[in-house]
């Protein structure tokens, strides 16, 4: 199967000589759910930008299903639909009006037009709002107005640019909903985002990007089978004696109801259960110290520094 | 593309500039109307009537066919250069950039617009130019190329200014410093026999003066300048226009980083 993208050796410098990317190469499979991670500054923008056409690449091939966009840029883009990071529709339009006028810019006939529109809108909870001035929705439901924008040529890579940044838990666990429903529909599907959780829970293959180089290329499983190490807090129901002591393991004593215990790969985490109850000491909760992804991630970024 | 695909995005970005210069007609209609309807009373009817004959018309007939002129100048401008940098400064031009829609078909759209609005406000002055005067026309295939042209180069100019601006200052200096001089010397308000030698040569590299010259010969039969020069410098302008304005589109100059 042909992949969904393919990026070589792609490179930007910007006009004023900085160098945004320098010779980064992706390759996302059809129906993949792909994390473009990263700092602030990475990169993460501009290779979308020049995915999508609206930067202009220094060197280096990009392939959307295996069409490259220097030989038959009009026909990759039909595939691809983008959701930027920042708004950038006329707010003083309706929001009923910029998904028709987008659906016409990729020459859809009116009446589907109109019907797509509706059913995009629909889907993501703008059908009230569509005749209302755009600039009058919330933060979150002009996200949601470009993702409906981005579909409705139905393309078959959606890439979104932050799609979560400032919207609501209950909102961003519907979003995730959508966009697991129509990368189920067969949608490839890029997102960059800074929320890790995000990522494990939507994506099943990640890059991370830093200083416009590719640190990390694989997928999520993999990523998280590497980490050999995790730290686990223990909130105790009794005060704790002064030193706690588990054969094995590290273990410290955080504050007088609480344990820290560190986990090594091949451990095995109930041998610490039975070594505290034999010293009488009772759990009555337990959860990890950090996300695991980000801990790797902040490692990886740090790192390659 | 298919054409008929590239139709319905061109058709998209039409009816979309219509709808904008309808949707705010205050800013872009009715200050035309009201302007041309002052210089008619005041050239047309107060000074015009102390001013006597100006190429064998009175000076109201004479100034009219000028002052049509001017509006359809203004007008198909001013749609293009504050629609696209509109949609350049909040970004939405970004919705055309990353379709499949070719830059031709961009840029007719835009210009169509602009024709459209610019054609829209001749006929508003016009019918108030009939309260003052009679018109009588020459040749309606010469105003109607005249027009058509006219608003095509006007509108493609438009588009240029919208590509390099940078802030709203930018969209409004070129009109007040060199539009509105070209236009008011460009023999809207006299004939060139008025004018010096010298500079009636100088006013000769002035594209609104083939402009006014043509339109005033389809309405009256009189022009300044010879006919055949006058369409084959409208027209040469009018191709360098495009060109320059594809150019700007395939290279991505201001649009694309
Ligand atoms: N038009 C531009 N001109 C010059 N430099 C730019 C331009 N756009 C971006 N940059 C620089 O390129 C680098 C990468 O920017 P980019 O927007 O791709 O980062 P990002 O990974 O998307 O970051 P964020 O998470 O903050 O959105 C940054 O250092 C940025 O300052
Ligand atoms: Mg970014």
């Amino acid at each position: 199967m042909i992949p969904a993208l393919t990026i070589e050796n792609l490179s930007k410098v910007y006009g004023d000589g900085f160098e945004a990317l320098k010779g980064i190469s992706l390759r996302v499979e059809q129906g993949d759910f792909f994390a473009l991670l990263g700092p602030n500054g990475a990169g993460k923008s501009t290779t979308i930008g020049i995915i999508c056409s609206l930067v202009a690449k220094t060197a280096g091939r990009v392939c959307v299903f295996d069409v490259d966009i220097d030989r038959d840029f009009a026909a990759a883009k039909k595939y691809i639909g983008i959701v930027p990071q920042e708004f950038n529709f006329n707010q003083f339009e309706k929001p009923l009006d910029i998904v028709v006028n987008q659906a016409g810019y990729y020459g859809m006939p009116a009446e589907l037009a109109r019907q797509r529109a509706e059913q995009y809108l629909r889907a993501l909870g703008l059908w009230d709002k569509r005749e209302v001035q755009s600039r009058m929705l919330s933060g979150g439901m002009k996200r949601r107005l470009m993702i409906a924008r981005a579909l409705v040529h139905e393309p078959r890579l959606l890439i979104l640019d932050e799609p979560t940044a400032g919207v609501d838990i209950e909102m961003r666990r519907s979003m995730w909903d959508f966009l697991r429903k129509i990368n189920a529909e067969g949608t490839t599907i890029i997102l960059t985002t800074h929320y890790l959780e995000e990522a494990e829970a939507l994506c099943r293959h990640i890059a991370i990007i830093n200083h416009g180089e590719i640190v990390e290329h694989s997928s999520i499983r993999e990523l998280l089978r590497r980490l050999n190490r995790e730290v686990f807090i223990l909130d105790c129901v009794e005060a704790l004696p002064d030193s706690v002591a588990v054969a094995g393991f590290k273990v410290r004593r955080s504050d007088a109801n609480t344990l820290e215990v560190e986990v090594e790969k091949g451990q095995f985490i109930n041998q610490v259960f039975v070594e505290l109850e034999r010293q009488g000491i009772h759990i009555s909760s337990m959860r990890n110290r950090a996300n695991r992804l980000e801990e790797m991630f902040v490692n990886l970024v740090e790192g390659g520094a | 593309m298919t054409l008929a695909e590239q139709y319905i995005a061109f058709m998209t970005i039409v009816r979309k500039e219509i709808r904008r210069y309808l949707r705010i007609w205050t800013q872009t209609l009715l200050p035309s109307a009201i302007t041309m309807s002052l210089y008619f009373v005041i050239f047309g009817s107060l000074i015009g009537s102390r001013i006597g004959d100006m190429g064998g018309f009175t000076y109201m007939q004479f100034v009219v066919p000028g002052l049509i002129m001017m509006a359809i100048v203004t007008n198909s401008y001013s749609n293009v250069v504050s629609s696209f940098f509109g949609s350049k400064f909040n970004n939405s031009v970004e919705e055309l950039l990353v379709s499949p829609t070719p830059n031709y078909v961009i840029l007719m759209g835009y210009v169509v617009g602009g024709i459209t609005r610019g054609l829209f406000v001749a006929v508003v002055v016009t019918l108030v130019s009939l309260f003052f005067t009679r018109l009588h026309v020459h040749s309606y295939v010469i105003v109607a190329v005249t027009v058509l042209m006219t608003s095509t180069l006007f509108a493609l100019a438009g588009f240029i200014n919208a590509v390099y601006a940078n802030s709203f200052d930018d969209i409004s200096i070129i009109p007040t410093f060199v539009l509105t001089p070209l236009i008011y010397l460009g023999g809207v308000f006299y004939s060139m026999d008025l004018l010096p030698d010298f500079w009636a040569g100088v006013s000769r590299l002035n594209p609104l003066v083939y402009v006014v010259n043509a339109f005033r010969y389809g309405v009256l039969g009189v022009s300044d300048v010879s006919l055949p020069l006058a369409f084959g410098m409208i027209g040469l302008f009018t191709v360098a226009a495009f060109s320059f304005s594809m150019h700007l589109l395939n290279s991505g100059t201001r649009l694309r980083q």
